[in-house]
């Protein structure tokens, strides 16, 4: 079944080949999915992109849920899912602090979406990955650390 | 420089004390009547082995002097060494239980008690708990198949054979991937379906959907008891090992699918659930902590010695969490006594193998023999004669992992040398021979090319500060379960209460303090990297062991260690 379903996807075309190449992090969010201008993209701290996508500071909230490793396998893709249980969730965006241009991605929600994000980013080094959730006006955020290390060294 | 004559004398001086040591009639009155009578308990019986590092022959196996704990886990179980740990569990000085569990008299006692493991004495102790427990099962932790020259040289097979004799029932991996996940599945699909050897692991998903990669659990009824086994490999194998040796599947700690598959096992009727875990302890103890519904953790990787299992309270109960050392030194008992689909009461030994006190079973014995046959000669080679007592375990350094880097940049002409800090490799006496066995005990791995790079004095406190984070991070799910990286030609001060960065001051390389820009010519082994060449490590220690012929008692690098004294952990 397993088997079926990745050789399904291998030979296919539209629709299916797009969504791989998101997984795999080929195309960019900015290209695709990109709901915050380019200068929030482009911004070298998490200040300044907050201040590119034109949200206040956040209130931290527990409704947010970060799932992503401890440690990275492979920080060229780290797999990262954020629910939001918050009402109204329109728009989720994703930092990672610590790189040279820390928003990742920024997901818009519309229609009464579920709050619900899965995708692969790139970290250079240790950091916090920070969930920035907007929702009916107001702007809110969980983070999680996630290591990136050299590897090696296991017992 | 020795003659041949007189090296060989050597060796002859070493082989007859060691004999005579060795032997039985040394025991007399030593150990204690009864020693492996174990009363059975309950009508649930599971028994478990861990960490054996394809030791199939007995061998000495020296326990830690320094075994840190951090954050909340100071001075807790499992980081308590020497007298600190007799004294909790409440065992006799100099008794051979203290030799079991403790570093304490090693040599002294390890001439008194003879050698531990070695599969055939295992059998023996496996056949005798079973005789008195029907229908009990045999859990493997895994780190089985790697770890010997001889599961090197056969590719596994060697241990795939001797745990299917042996009677191992399931199956838990770590190092077994470094064989790469074709031979894993291969032997999985083949070898252990054959047998009925079940390989589970509910933290090995694939890359691309996230699709299990192995059985997450396995039911097993036991007169009666319906009882859930649910693995869990090293979560991070594909970062302390080689990544490119199983680059399509994805591991990590992953709580909330224990918690889903424990809440499935009993929603499917298990009245007993088990995880069969090579988390290491200290990630165990937190596991339990987070996750509800089970029963006993039987833990693997960290090689703790625990001799009784950490009674860890939970949301909804209590979760027993043990761990089973290493070498194949020890067989856990778990005997629960199971009654209208619960657990009412529970009894926990962790025997000891001493290889002079259980007679070699006959088969297995025949066996090992077999397996070893077309390689004895290359086995018994012998390469020098150590003057002092060589081991590993340890959180900084051990005498053993001091001469492969003193080895590594004599051969490379190197100013230092790391070695990778881990917790598996035997033990040599003084007077002992270092034979070719003995070496691959050390280095015997899937990836063991030797490099010499150029690293500036900035790279190497990067890399050391790195790999103690791995070590010494206050919190257990970011901690790998190795020691700290073994160095040659380095000096340094660690505080391991601090954080990344941080921990590490006053270097000094070669004598003289570290220049962040100026550029080092260090050694090291076993890069994780995919493509490095580079002569494997045991041409690199054979050639300096030839060479040097006898080595003299080793002079640890023994770092400055802040702000832990008082702390058990370190004798």
């Amino acid at each position: 079944m397993n088997a079926l379903r990745r050789n399904v996807l291998k030979g296919a075309t539209g629709a299916g080949a797009v969504a791989v190449a998101v997984a795999a992090g080929l195309i960019t969010p900015t290209r695709v999915l990109a709901g915050a201008p380019r200068s929030a993209f482009e911004a070298k701290n998490l200040a300044d992109a907050m201040k590119g996508m034109g949200l206040p500071p956040a209130t931290d909230s527990k409704d947010i849920t970060i799932k992503a490793p401890d440690i990275a396998e492979n920080g060229a893709v780290v797999p990262v899912e954020v629910t939001s249980s918050i009402a109204g969730t329109s728009a989720i965006a994703i930092i990672a602090e610590k790189n040279n241009t820390p928003l990742v991605a920024d997901f818009e929600f519309s229609g009464g979406a579920q709050g619900y994000v899965s995708t692969r980013i790139k970290m250079g080094s240790t950091a916090l990955v920070r969930a920035i959730v907007t929702a009916g006006g107001k702007t809110y955020q969980a983070a999680k650390e996630v290591k990136v290390t050299i590897g090696g060294c296991g017992g | 420089m020795m003659t041949r004559r007189e090296f060989l004398q050597v060796l002859a001086a070493a082989a007859a004390t060691g004999f005579a040591l060795d032997s039985k009639s040394a025991l007399a009155g030593k150990a204690p009547p009864g020693y492996y009578d174990v009363p059975a308990f309950g009508n649930c019986s599971l028994m478990h082995i861990t960490d054996c590092h394809a030791q199939l022959l007995p061998i000495y196996f020296r326990e830690p002097n320094v075994n840190l704990g951090v954050g909340e886990a100071v001075g807790k179980v499992p980081h308590l060494v020497g007298d600190h740990l007799l004294k909790h569990y409440n065992i006799p000085k100099n008794s051979i239980d203290a030799h079991a569990f403790t570093y304490l008299d090693f040599e002294a006692a390890s001439r008194t008690y003879g050698k531990v493991g070695g599969f055939a004495h295992l059998k023996t102790l496996v056949d005798k708990v079973r005789s008195s427990r029907p229908g009990s099962l045999l859990l493997d932790g895994g780190d089985t198949w790697q770890g010997s020259a001889t599961a090197l040289w056969t590719n596994a097979q060697d241990m795939v054979d001797a745990c299917i004799a042996l009677g191992v029932n399931v199956m838990t991996p770590h190092w077994e991937m470094t064989y790469g996940a074709q031979r894993v599945q291969e032997i999985v699909n083949n070898d252990f379906k054959k047998a009925g050897v079940d390989f589970v692991a509910q933290n090995v998903v694939t890359n691309d959907f996230g699709d299990q990669v192995f059985k997450p659990y396995v039911m097993k009824n036991i007169n009666g008891v319906q009882v859930a086994i649910i693995g869990q490999a090293f979560p991070y194998t594909p970062i302390a090992n080689p990544r490119y040796m199983v680059p399509d599947w994805s591991f990590g700690i992953r709580d909330d699918s224990m918690q889903k598959f424990v809440d499935e096992a009993r929603a499917k009727g298990a009245a007993v659930v088990v995880v069969l875990s090579h988390n290491g302890m200290d990630v165990d103890l937190k596991m339990a902590s987070r996750v509800t519904g089970i029963d006993a953790i039987f833990g693997g990787h960290t090689h703790d010695g625990v001799p009784q299992p950490v009674e860890v309270k939970n949301a909804k109960g209590v979760t027993l969490v043990t761990n089973a050392g290493s070498n194949g030194k020890f067989l856990g008992v778990l005997d629960f006594d199971v009654q209208g689909g619960k657990v009412k009461g529970w009894k926990y030994r962790l025997l000891p193998v001493f290889s002079n006190l259980l007679a070699a079973d006959a088969g297995m014995e025949a066996l090992i023999k077999k397996i070893r046959a077309p390689y004895e000669d290359k086995l018994n080679e012998k390469l020098a004669v150590t003057e002092g007592v060589l081991y590993r375990r340890g959180n900084f350094n051990g005498t053993y992992d001091q001469m492969i880097c003193d080895a590594l940049m004599k051969v490379k002409g190197a100013d230092a040398a790391f070695s990778p800090g881990f917790r598996w490799g035997t033990s040599l006496l003084s007077g002992d021979v270092i034979t070719m066995e003995r070496l691959m005990d050390q280095v015997a791995i899937t990836y063991p090319a030797t490099t010499l790079n150029e690293m500036t004095g900035k790279t190497i406190h990067t890399i050391m500060e790195d790999v103690c984070d791995n070590l010494f991070n206050a919190d257990p799910y970011y901690q790998q379960g190795g020691d700290m990286v073994r160095v040659g030609g380095i000096q340094y001060t660690i505080d391991p209460n601090k954080t990344i960065g941080k921990r590490i001051t006053n270097m000094e390389i070669r004598g003289k303090k570290i220049d962040p820009n100026k550029t080092y010519k260090v050694a090291g082994w076993a890069p994780v990297g995919e493509g490095v060449t580079g002569a494997p490590i045991w041409d690199v220690v054979a050639e300096y062991l030839r060479d040097t012929k006898v080595i003299k008692p080793v002079k640890l690098n023994q770092p400055n260690v802040l702000g832990m004294k008082g702390n058990p952990g370190m004798a």
